[in-house]
Parts: structure tokens; sequence; C-alpha cells
């Protein structure tokens, strides 16, 4: 009997203790070396860590370089095949649908760097230490631009003010209005214009210059032309920022961050890449794309020779502009002249986008090669904000001296000489300007939002229906997972 | 054994009251090994005087009778009679073990079930079956074998894991079964085939005991242990084989190739690339260059084993070294296994058990599978390259028409390094302690704790502007600890009451813990640009990013069990099962899940109406409903941490920040799987026939989906970041298992035992709730949308393209259909025409439909023994039937090479209605349509085996209780359509799988082998 007492009373012991141990907190646990996301900001380190996040992004502006020149009538799609990236195939035949890769991926990043610049303004106010509105006010520019980037695109694009998206807010949140995007646009520019000083800490990040020029551009882009003059004015009147006298220099490794450039997104190879995942890529991908095919021979690398200059854009060159040799590369006159080799691939046209196409690579670079190229992009040129305060001031009847001053400025850095400076007025200045703008900023973007927005895309551009093609359509996962609550763009 | 030894007193003593008959005085012995069994009963028919054979298996028996039968009868093994004619003390008796008597003990989880009780659909491989198969990795011995499981291999090199999927693809995360080793979570890929007794795969509702982990099923893996009161038995096998690649594709010789590309290019309006193909003969196989022949296979095992009356022990080890069929030992696969498995009786009430499994292997591997693997660029690299310049070099494949990816594969091979080490110690302590009459408490504590590291050298290499050079070469070395242990406790209460009714009774608990960290580290400018100096040791370059990384995890899980089991004499049976289990891989409020389930069986043939001597001879009817969970996701779903990617440059130099990684989703929560399953077994004919049939539905709700699809607005596409895990859908798979067993002795020289079991499956989508209605994955060629969907009323993970619909013949033809337009180019004569699927009268991305889906709509397995006098033959096939494979292994480039299927191309009006013109401009016939689909249904004679046995008396003779040499082929020929490499091969991927990049095919191994057992 004893026996049974001592067997049950160490059976109960046994059942309790493995009771008592294995209760539900068991499964309480941290995770293992974690920093948790809603718990963080609690110092000025967690900004600035947290920041360097926001700019990341910028690295996958590619995309839209790359495609928006490739949608303009600058360039060809190009690549290895006709079916070689449909998305951009398509898009340079404006039979574009909203079942683009390319687009969708432009959309994902995009929104991307919003999600990361409104976590740090969603935790502002959490912590406070000195120079915190430096911090905020890099966040709103880089919010900005990543917004200016979606409206060009695609218009409306839902907004949740200093909120990150929540998984569900795509059924509940409406695509903003252009103008409301815009406001916001405006606003956080005017928050980081009062909050930026002039010159950088660091190389790439944004200074006030840079607020300045995107500010003077969302205006422009809206034909607010006395508020895209004054801000453009006072970014002109007061910077430090000069053109570059040899224009080749400037898209050269040894211009990088030089005197012309407002505002530049940062480059390097020192970090590898792949193909699986373009956004963690540290290099230029649009350059290896543009890059020719089975290039070998000095100076240049070889890439994917998407992206390839048409004739029409070596046309527009004037006779004499020192530019032409700098944007456009002739390959075969090249080869013929240093015995470079080379493919031929699809679209082949002669010419290669030759400010954005790879260098020689140092022995250090990390590959893949194609998709690490260091070569900045030169987001904003002072070049640039001269040509768009001309248009300005030309456009909005301001004050055409200065616009035909600041045309001039960029037009004798081209040529070498007074004597190809302009001297029209009226919508002869502009159209001046606008020629002005194709030249000076060709393979850098620019082409396809200026043709959109001063109306002329349906004339030049082949294959574009006007009150369709001026907006790319909402991609087609997006739409669907909207469930209804997003319109798509109209003609698709 | 106190009891017994008064049976046998009482025995002999009743045995001198017969004054007259005949003395009969021998051996018992097990049938194969030859070993003696001690303990069997030996009865005279039809009366109650007998004996029991004694430690060594011998008997005696005096006084019997002429004319009287002995029945010879031991647990396991069939009854043996013998007919007493004269006086003899020399008999030999053998017996034969007996699998399939259905007083065979199941294991069913946290316990076991007499066979003939068992109420759900539960399958069981052997030891028999294991040694026959000689299966390398043990999930292979499951293919064919059981009805309702699906084996697939992601590939055929040495080593390579394989994927289980036990009644269809259900969820779109962890698809495989959990396997549990002797009571513990254990990995069933790393076993040594040869320590298994036996495989139990709980395919229904009966896995819910297991709860959370049993949703894909369960695998219950018994391992070997020593039998009481035996004497020691060792065995050593061995085998030697050699391999070959099973199958090889037809590819364009040099002249055929330099023909097509002539054709191609004046399609495409270009000057010819060979002027003169005279002289360029046949040119170079790649795939000869590629793979070998005669590669090596080597095993060897040994293990002893037996007991006394209180321990019983069993230790073994084992070796295994496998080279690839490509590149030798660059793929090559070694495993060396030791284990030590004790049981002992410390009291009448206290067992305990334990068993200990030490695993080593070394594996090296080649890039597969993808556009960067050997095959793919064999495959496609022209025949008119030779391997060698005429320096001795690797010949660079040019980038000019073959693109960036197409190398030379023989220099790729040369230039792969790499190094897996594996070392793992798994176990379990078990203690069953009797507290009272009919209660038993066990103990169980299961770990598993295993180191690998890995070294992987990128060589500084130019392959000519290929996106394989390496500019700086590196070397990466990781080194990974993962720990698990499992702790169960759990009491058994078992009781008869009154007449006939039976309950037991089990409840309990189980802690769960898994943990670890993985270090990762990279350096680079490595010495001499070699193998032998990749270390990071040696390295001297800096770099000016970050190259190392490191994780840590700890999960867990608790549970609750409880199981209550009734039968009425053993004709009604009933159980019951309940598991609340609570996980870390959910957040608060949704951590803890309530998994019941139900069973029920009626022993038909047990009821007096069914009366005697039918046909039939056993009927039993089952069912089975219940719900089982599912948490096999990616850790901390539920939150969100800064794991993500933030790295930019300032100053031109990188700077690293912080960033949130996965989405979170705060309302994860358990998946579940809804389980129901009715069967009917029977047995006919004294027992030589025996079949099992099962129906079942099993649906899968708020399905886990990792990585799912959501708006980007969220953020998903940022560095580092990923989609979050979501409750996202339903799958349903209904089907039909059958299997049919035939056992037969026809004379003491001649039996046969035949098996055939087929599955019918039927997978279909019930919802997705992403709000699209689908959800995408897979690839196809480059830059192409993906080909695969699982989307509501379509099987999970079917192909997603164009439907074709012949050949343009001509212009007018061309000119009649709607445009093809924005495939990619306008369509001309040659060209593939595709289906206006939805009538909109232009040929778009809108007109993708189904055009095939991976799963099989069949699946069989047959199987064959025979027995001749001493020689033993076995044949073992498998088929599939229904199940779809992407072609995806061509480049589409102008200068790739070709299959030989071309030669029946489009060459003008009539020549061909199914294979497209060759150009090198662009046309649409590259676009994922059906014409890449293939059906991918095979027969594959898996093994055959012929094998003699040494005459027992010459093998005693030795000092051998067995000798038997054998000779055998693995997967000797696959009967298929299919135009790729292995029909049989698969990612594993639910959506996304059956995508061919060029498999690496199963190798065909040609083995001799030995089994001795002294």
């Amino acid at each position: 009997m004893k026996k049974y007492t001592l067997i049950t009373i160490a059976t109960i012991a046994i059942f309790s203790t493995t009771i008592i141990s294995c209760s539900d907190e068991f499964v309480n646990r941290d995770p293992v070396y974690s920093v948790g996301s809603e718990n963080y900001f609690n110092s000025k380190t967690d900004y600035d860590n947290a920041l360097i996040g926001a700019y990341d992004l910028l690295q996958s502006t590619f995309v839209n370089v790359l495609m928006g020149e490739i949608a303009s009538d600058n360039t060809l799609a190009g690549g290895g095949n006709a079916t070689d990236v449909p998305g951009y195939q398509q898009i340079d035949d404006m039979t574009h649908t909203p079942v683009n890769a390319q687009l969708k991926s432009l959309w994902d990043y995009m929104f991307a760097g919003v999600q990361r610049c409104n976590y740090i303004l969603e935790f502002k106010d959490k912590t406070d230490f000195a120079g915190k509105n430096q911090v905020i006010a890099e966040a709103r520019f880089l919010r900005a631009y990543y917004h200016f980037e979606l409206v060009k695109w695609f218009g409306g694009i839902p907004l949740n003010g200093d909120k990150r998206f929540n998984v569900g807010d795509e059924k509940t949140i409406k695509r903003s209005s252009v103008s409301d995007v815009y406001a916001s646009i405006e606003a956080d520019l005017i928050f980081a214009k009062d909050n930026l000083s002039p010159t950088a800490s660091q190389k790439g990040r944004a200074t006030k210059g840079a607020v300045l020029a995107l500010l003077g551009k969302a205006y422009l882009y809206q034909n607010k032309f006395s508020q895209a003059a004054t801000t453009l004015e006072s970014l002109i009147s007061t910077s430090s920022y000069s053109l570059v006298t040899d224009y080749n220099t400037i898209f050269e490794d040894s211009g990088e961050n030089g005197a012309e450039s407002v505002f530049e997104v940062q480059y390097t190879d020192v970090e590898g890449a792949g193909f699986g995942c373009f956004q963690c890529s540290e290099g230029n991908i649009a350059v290896g794309f543009n890059g020719p095919r089975d290039y070998t021979g000095t100076l240049f690398t070889s890439g994917f020779s998407f992206n390839v200059p048409t004739q029409k854009i070596v046309n527009a060159f004037e006779a004499g502009d020192r530019r032409k040799a700098v944007a456009i590369l002739d390959i075969e006159a090249w080869a013929a002249t240093t015995g470079a080799t080379f493919s031929k691939g699809n679209e082949h046209t002669g010419f290669f986008n030759r400010k954005y196409i790879p260098r020689k690579r140092s022995a250090t670079a990390q590959g893949d090669l194609n998709l690490t190229n260091p070569n900045n992009y030169r987001a904003i040129r002072y070049a640039d904000v001269l040509l768009m305060a001309a248009e300005a001031y030309s456009r909005g009847g301001i004050d055409e001296s200065k616009a035909k001053n600041y045309l001039n400025q960029v037009r004798r850095r081209a040529f070498g000489d007074l004597n190809h400076d302009v001297t029209a007025s009226g919508p002869a200045l502009t159209d001046f300007i606008l020629a002005e703008r194709r030249v000076e900023l060709v393979g850098e973007g620019h082409r396809f939002f200026d043709l959109v927005r001063t109306g002329k895309a349906a004339q030049e551009i082949q294959g574009f229906k006007a009150g369709k093609n001026e907006l790319f359509p909402i991609p087609i996962e997006e739409i669907q997972f909207a469930n209804g609550n997003w319109e798509q763009n109209p003609g698709y | 054994m106190k009891s017994n030894y008064l049976l046998i007193i009482f025995l002999f003593l009743s045995a001198f009251g017969y004054s007259q008959g005949y003395d009969i005085g021998g051996v018992v012995k097990e049938t194969g090994s030859g070993l003696p069994i001690p303990g069997v009963n030996v009865q005279i028919k039809n009366s109650n005087k007998g004996t029991t054979s004694d430690f060594d298996g011998r008997f005696t028996i005096k006084g019997i009778s002429t004319g009287s039968t002995l029945v010879f009868s031991y647990l396991g093994y069939k009854n043996f009679e013998y007919k007493v004619t004269a006086t003899t003390m020399n008999l030999s008796v053998s017996l034969e073990q007996d699998s399939k008597t259905l007083d065979e003990v199941v294991v069913i989880g946290y316990g076991s079930q007499k066979k003939r009780q068992v109420t759900g659909a539960v399958s069981v491989v052997d030891s028999k079956t294991l040694e026959i198969l000689k299966p390398i990795k043990i999930e292979q011995a499951l293919q064919g074998t059981v009805s309702g499981v699906n084996v697939t291999t992601t590939s055929g090199a040495p080593g390579a894991a394989l994927d289980i999927r036990i009644r269809g693809i259900a969820t779109n995360g962890q698809n495989g079964p959990t396997t549990i080793i002797d009571g513990y979570v254990g990995e069933l890929g790393l076993l040594n085939p040869n320590d298994v007794e036996s495989i139990t795969v709980l395919k229904d509702a009966q896995a819910a005991i297991y709860g959370t982990i049993g949703a894909n099923g369960i695998i219950l893996v018994t391992t070997k242990t020593g039998k009481k009161n035996a004497k020691t038995k060792i065995s050593l096998n061995t085998y030697t084989g050699f391999q070959e690649t099973s199958r090889t594709l037809p590819t364009l010789n040099a002249t055929e190739y330099a023909l097509l590309l002539n054709e191609s290019y004046a399609n495409g309006g270009k000057a010819l690339p060979y002027p003169n193909v005279s002289g360029l003969g046949k040119g170079t196989n790649w795939q000869n260059e590629v793979f070998n022949t005669g590669v090596p296979i080597i095993s060897h095992d040994l293990s002893i084993s037996g007991g006394s009356d209180k321990v019983t022990y069993a230790v073994s080890g084992s070796h295994l070294d496998q080279e690839g069929i490509i590149g030798g030992s660059k793929s090559g696969f070694l495993r060396n296994t030791a284990r030590v498995s004790l049981g002992a009786d410390l009291s009448d009430k206290l067992k305990l058990k334990t068993n200990v499994i030490y695993t080593y292997f070394n594996r090296k591997s080649l890039n597969e599978n993808g556009l960067a693997s050997v095959l793919f660029n064999a495959l496609n690299i022209p025949s008119t390259l030779s391997p060698y310049d005429s320096n001795g070099d690797f010949t660079l494949a040019p980038t000019t028409g073959l693109g960036i990816e197409i190398i030379n594969p023989l220099a790729q091979i040369a230039n792969t390094y790499n190094d897996y080490n594996f070392k793992k110690l798994n176990g379990n302590f078990g203690l069953d302690y009797k507290l009272f009459k009919d209660f038993v408490l066990s103990s169980s504590m299961g770990f598993n704790t295993s180191n690998s590291k890995s070294r992987i050298f990128a060589k500084e290499v130019n392959y000519g502007g290929k996106v394989f050079d390496v500019a700086r070469n590196s070397v990466t070395q990781n080194a990974i600890n993962d720990n698990d242990y499992s702790f169960d406790i759990y009491g058994t209460y078992t009781k008869k009451v009154g007449e006939g009714h039976n309950f037991a009774a089990t409840i309990g608990n189980t802690i769960y813990k898994q943990w670890g960290n993985g270090l990762y580290a990279t350096g680079y400018d490595v010495p001499n640009n070699s193998w032998d100096f990749a270390d990071i040791s040696l390295t001297t370059g800096i770099v000016n990013a970050k190259t190392n990384s490191s994780y840590g995890y700890d999960e867990r899980r608790l549970s609750y069990f409880g199981r209550a089991q009734y039968d009425y004499k053993g004709k009604y049976l009933l159980s019951g099962m309940i598991r609340r289990d609570a996980s870390t891989k959910f957040g608060p409020g949704n951590k803890v899940g309530y998994f019941p389930s139900f069973t029920a069986g009626w022993v038909i043939s047990d009821e007096g109406f069914y009366g005697e001597s039918k046909l039939i001879n056993f009927m039993k009817l089952r069912g089975s409903y219940g719900t089982l969970g599912n948490d096999q996701i990616p850790n901390n779903g539920y939150i969100s941490q800064l794991t993500g990617e933030a790295t930019y440059v300032f100053d031109g130099t990188l700077v690293n920040g912080s960033a949130s990684g996965q989405i979170p989703n705060p309302d994860l929560k358990w998946e579940e799987a809804r389980k129901f399953d009715v069967g009917l077994d029977l047995k006919l004919f004294n027992d030589k026939v025996s079949i099992v049939s099962d129906y079942f539905i099993d649906t899968r709700a708020d399905l886990l989906i990792p990585n799912i699809p959501v708006s980007g607005i969220i953020g998903i596409s940022a560095p580092g970041a990923s989609a979050p895990t979501i409750n996202a859908g339903t799958v349903r798979n209904s089907g039909l298992e059958f299997s049919i067993d035939y056992k037969n002795k026809f004379s003491d020289n001649f039996s046969m035992s035949a098996g055939y079991n087929v599955t019918f499956l039927k997978n279909e989508v019930l919802e997705v709730n992403n709000g699209t209605g689908f959800i995408e994955g897979g690839s196809f060629g480059v830059g192409q949308p993906a080909p695969s969907r699982m989307e509501v009323g379509q099987p999970i993970g079917y192909f997603y393209g164009y439907k074709s619909d012949g050949i343009f013949q001509n212009q007018a033809e061309v000119d009649a259909h709607p445009s093809q337009l924005a495939l990619g180019a306008n369509a001309a004569p040659g060209d593939i025409r595709y289906t206006d699927v939805n009538g909109d009268n232009v040929i778009d991305v809108q007109d993708r439909t189904n055009i095939g889906d991976p799963i099989p709509s069949a699946t069989m397995g047959f199987n064959l023994q025979l027995n001749y006098k001493n020689l033993d033959f076995s044949a073992y096939t498998f088929a599939s039937v229904g199940n779809d494979m992407v072609r995806n292994y061509e480049r589409d480039v102008t200068d790739a090479n070709h299959f030989r299927y071309v030669l029946d191309r489009w060459t003008g009006e009539g020549t061909s209605n199914s294979v497209p013109r060759v150009t090198t401009s662009s046309t649409a016939n590259t676009v994922f349509s059906d014409y890449f689909v293939e059906d991918a249904s095979y027969l594959r004679i898996q093994n055959i085996q012929l094998g003699y046995s040494l005459n027992q008396k010459y093998a005693e003779k030795a000092g051998l209780t067995k000798l038997r040499l054998y000779a055998g082929v693995n997967n000797l020929y696959t009967f298929t359509k299919y135009k790729g490499y292995d029909p049989g091969a698969s990612n594993g991927a639910p959506i996304g799988g059956g995508i061919d990049y060029g498999f690496y095919p199963i190798p065909r191994t040609y083995m001799v082998g030995l089994n001795i057992n002294f």
C-alpha cells in the first residue's frame, strides 16, 4: 500500500511539474537577435539608419530612366531579340498593356521608397535630438522624389499621409487626384527647402538645391510657370552650381558629384548583385542594359544592347554640337577607328547611349558586372535647372531675356562659342528651349515626360495614342489586388 | 517466463501419460536469416499437448501417436504444420515471417495497434522491401510501394533531396510529411536504410494525434532493435554498382546544326553562317562529354543485434560512397552512419529504450536545373564547337548568337568547387513505467543536433563575356548549427470491461523546441586562384562592403493530446483524438489551435450473420474525419523586424542602415487540414489476396502561403523585404486509393507475391483570397510572365499560357486569323497559330488559359517477388499518368543547338503542322504555349533483382546462417513520350513545379551485392 502511495505521489509530482513547466509561457519567446521595427527610433542613430533605407530605393530608379528613355522617340528597346524583356519592347512600341513586369517593378520600387520614408515620418515625434529636422527634411524630399516619379508614370496614386500602408489598404484607400499628389509633393519640398542646407554633409544626400530643383520641376509639370520660375530662380541666383566646361567629363567617373550636379543617384560596384534581386544591386543596372552587345575594345565594356538611340535623335543635333559625340556612340565608326568588336542585337541602329554605357571596370569590381556598373545617375543637372527655368520664363511669358540667357548658357557650353545663341522669342523661343532640352538631356530619361507635359507626344512618338498613353497603366496585379477600389487609367 | 516454465513442466509431466508413440526433436529457425527462434509453440493439433522451443530453438516432444500433426506457431510468423510419421530428433523447421498477418502491430503515434483494429488509412513498408529496393535515400522506397504517396526527385545528382507528397499537393508552403523516428521528429532522408525496421505512413485523420505537424501526413519510422532471448546476429550487406545516365536527349550533330542554322539565318534574311558545311561531320556530342559511364557506387553495412531476457541491443554502421554521372567526384555523395540501440527491462515495471544515430555526409554539387546548369549548357552549346582548343584549353562559347548564359559545360565542371559537410547526432531515450495494472506511463526525450559547414570557391574565370565570368575570386564559407529536442510524457490506460468491451486511453503532452544559428562569410583574393588555398584565412582582399552575415532562431511548440479507443470484441472500433497546440509561429491570440478527430471501424467478417469459410475471409469497413494543423512557415511572420537591406552610397562609400524585412501579418493563424477517409479492407482466398481501398477528401483551409503576392504599395519590393505569409485560400485533394496484394506458396520450392497499387487524385483550388483570385509562380524562358498559377476552380500550379492551333501554312491563313502582334511579332507562314480563347478577335495576354498541369491524375506501382528453390527474383515498377511537364531547357537564342525533333519542322506549306519554322527574326513562337507543355506520363522499372542463397546446409558448414548473392539494376528503363531527361522530376514547388530546365537524370545503376549473416 505504501508503495502505491509513493507511486501516486511520484506520478502527481511528475505530471504537475510537466504541466507547470509547459504552460503557454513556453511559447512566448522573443525572436533571437532581432530588432523589432515598431520599437525603433530611440536615438539619432536609429533615424539616420532608417534614412539610409529610404535613400536605398533611389538606386532602383534605374528602371525609370531606362524605360522612360525607351518610351520616348529617342531610343528603341533593342535587346537580344524581339522578345527580350517584353515589357520594354512593348513600351517602345506603345503597345504596352497592364501586364508588364517592368512597370510592375517600377510601381513596387517607388512605393517601397515611399513606405520607407513614411516609416520614419510615422515615428517622427518619438525621439527628439539636435538636427532632427534635417533627417525629416531629407525623408520628405525622398518621399516627394518617389511620389513625383509615381505621378509622372501613373497619375493619381493612393496616399496615406505620414503613415505606412498596411495589407488591405489597397482595397480601401482610393487613388488621390493628380493635383493632390502634387500638393503633397509641394508640401514635402517646401518643408525640406526650409530645413536643408545648401551643402550636404555627405555627397549623395539631398541639399536645398536639390529640393528647389525638384520643386521647380514639380511646378513646371503642373504648368505653374511663375512658381516654377521663382523657385528655380532662387536656386540659380543663390547657388554655387555651374556648368562644367567639358560636357564629356560630366558622365565619366571623375565627373561624378561635380559642379553641375544638383542631385545625383549614387552607385558603386563594391558589392555584388544578381538577376534575382535588381533592387538589391548597388550598381546602375541600366548601364549594363544599355551597353553594346559582346563588346570588346577600348574604353567601354559590353552590355545587353537595350535602349539604342534612333537616327532621329542623332539627326537632332546641330552641326558643331559637341554634345553629340558624348551622347551618342556610333559603334560602327568607333569599331573602325579603335578595332573594337561587337555583335548586333535586336533593332540594331548602330548607336548607343554613350552617357550611360559601361566603362572599363576596376580590378575589384564585384560581379555580375552587367548589374554593378558604378555610374551615378545625374538625376538633376544644373543644365536641366537652367533649361527648366528658361522654359518657365518663356512659357509663362514672364521674362524672355532671362529665358534666353539661361538657354544660351547651355548652348554656349555645347558649341563652345556665342554664334549659336538663340534670339527667337514667343512660342519659337519655347520650341528652342524644348529642342535644347532634348539634345542636352538625351539618354537621361526625361524626353518622354517632356513630350507628354508639353502635349507633343502624339506627334513625336510612333504609336502614341493621345488620351491614353500620357499615363502608363496601373499594373494588372495592382488593379486586381485593389479589387475595384482603383480604376485603371483611361484607355487600358 | 516463469509461467512458461510451469507450462513446460506441466506438458512434460502430462507427456508421461502417453505410453506409446514417436519422439520428435529438432530445431526451429527463421526462414531467410536461419537464426534459431526461441519460445516457439509446438503443439499437437487438436490436443492441448505441446512444448516450446528453448533458447537455441531446440525442442523435443515425445510419445506422439502416428498420423498426428505438429503445429509450430510463433507471433509474427506463419504457422508450420508437420505430419508425424516416424521418430526423428533432427527435424529442422523453418518459420516464415508473416508481415501481413492481421495480428501485426502497427505504430500509430504514441502507441501501437493491431493491424486488424486500425481504423485509419495506414500503409506500411517493411525492411524486406527496403532490402530489395536498396534505396540510397529511404524516400525512394516509398515510390510505388505505398498508395497515395508520390515521391519526386529534385535531381538525379547524388545526395539530392526527394520530395514526398501524401495524397497530393494541398498547401503552397511546406508540403512534405513529418517524419517521426522512434517517436521523435527526425529527417527521413538521412537514415541508413538498413537501420529501418518499418515505415508506417499515416495518411488521414489518424495522424491527428500529431496535430500541428500532421497535416501533410506522418511517416513513422521504427528502427531495428535486437530481439529478446536471441543469439547474436551479425549481418553484413555490401554492394558495388556502376552508374550511367538513364537517358540522353537527341540533339543535332554538327552538320545538321550548321544546315539548320543556315536555314534559320536565311529565313531571317541574314547571311549564311556556314556557307560550307562539308567537313563539319558529327562534331562534338556534348552529352557524351559531360556524362560519365561506369561511375562507381559502393555501400557497406554491418549490423550486430541480439538480446538476453532483459536486454536487447543493436549496433550498426554503414558507409556509402556515390559519384555523380556528371562530374564524377565533383558531384559526389559520401555518407557514414553509426547507430546504437539498446533496450532494457530495468525492473518488472520499468523499461528503458534508447537509440542514438550518428550521421556524417559530404556532398559536392554542380549547378543544376536552371539557365546556369551544366546540362542546360551541354544541350544548348553547338555541336560544331570542340571541347578544347588547339592549346588544350577549354573552348570558349561565343556570346554572339549564344547569349550570355551558354558556356562550355566541361569548363563549368572544371571550375566548380564546393564542399558541404554535415554531421548529425540524433537519438532518443525513453522510459516506460507500468505504474499500476493497465496503466503505463511513458516518457521520451528525442533530440537532433547537427553541424554543417560549406565552402564555395568562385574561381576567377573568364568565359568570354558571360554572366558566369568571375572578375575577382572569392571563397564563401558558412557554418550552421541546428538543434531540436522534443520531450514527450504520456500515460496509456487499457481496460477490459465485462464481456468484450475494450477501452484504451492515452493522454500526454509534448514540448518541442528547435534552435540554431548560421554564420556566413566571404573572403576575396584567394592565393593562386586555387581551390587548394580557398579558405578565408588565406584571402588578402579588402572589400568596401559587408561580407559577413549570420542568423539565429528559436522556435517552440507546446502540445497536449488525448486519445480514447474503444472496441467491442474487436468488431466495432471507435477512437477519438484531440490535440491542443501552441506555436511560436503565430502572434498573440492566434498561438493556440485545437485539432479533433474521430475514426471508426466495423469488422463485418466477424459478424455472426457473415458465417464462415467465404471467398472473402476478412472484411473491415473504416472511416475517419478530423482536423489537423500546419505551422510550417517562415519564422516571426506576425511581427515586423529590421531584417531588410538598407544600403546606399554616401561620399563614394557604402553605408548600411536599417529597414524592415518581411511584411508582417499579425493575423496569421493555423492552417487547417480537414481530412475525410472511408476505406474497405478485404482478405480473400485464405489471406492469399488482400485488398485495401480508400476514398478520401482532404480539404486544406486557411492555407498558409508564405511570400504571397500582395499590393506593392506595402513595400514588398524593397531590398530585403518580402511579401507576408497569409492564410490565403483553400485547396481540395480528393481521390481513390486501391491496393491489392497476392501472396502464395505453391510448393516448398516455389512461392510468389505480387502487389499493385493505384491512386487517383483530383486537385482543385477552392478559394484564393488575396484579392486577385490567383497566385502566380514559376518561370519560363527569360523575361516571360510566370507560367504557373494557383487559381480557383483549377488544379494548384496549373500551366497558364497560350493554346496553339497548328502551324500557319500560308499567308492566307495568317490573314484570316486575328493578329498575334501583341505576342511580340506579326505571324508569318510557318509560325504557331494561337487560339483566340476569349474570342475578341485579337491574340493577347487575355487569351492565356489552362494548358496542362503537373499533377498526375493517377500514380501506380506494381511489384513482383518470386522465390524458386535458392533463387529469388523481384521487380518494382512505378507509373505516373497525366502529369504534364514544361520543356524549358531550350535556350531561345539564334545559335543554340536544337533537338532532333526540329528536323520535322515546317519548311513550306504542308510540311508540318506541329513544329514551327526556324528563323532568326522575331516570332511569337517562343511565348509560353502548349507547344512547350508535354505529357510526361511514364512507367519506370525502378528495380529488378535476382538473388541466389547458398543452401543452408553448406552455409552452416561455413559457420554462416545465410549467404546470399545478388545482382540487380536500379532504374532499368523509363517508358515515356516526354522528350526531357526525367519525367518524374520536379523542383517540388506547388506553383511552378514541373518546369524542366534539364533535370539531372536519375542514374541507371547496375549492382552486385552480398548478404551474409552469422
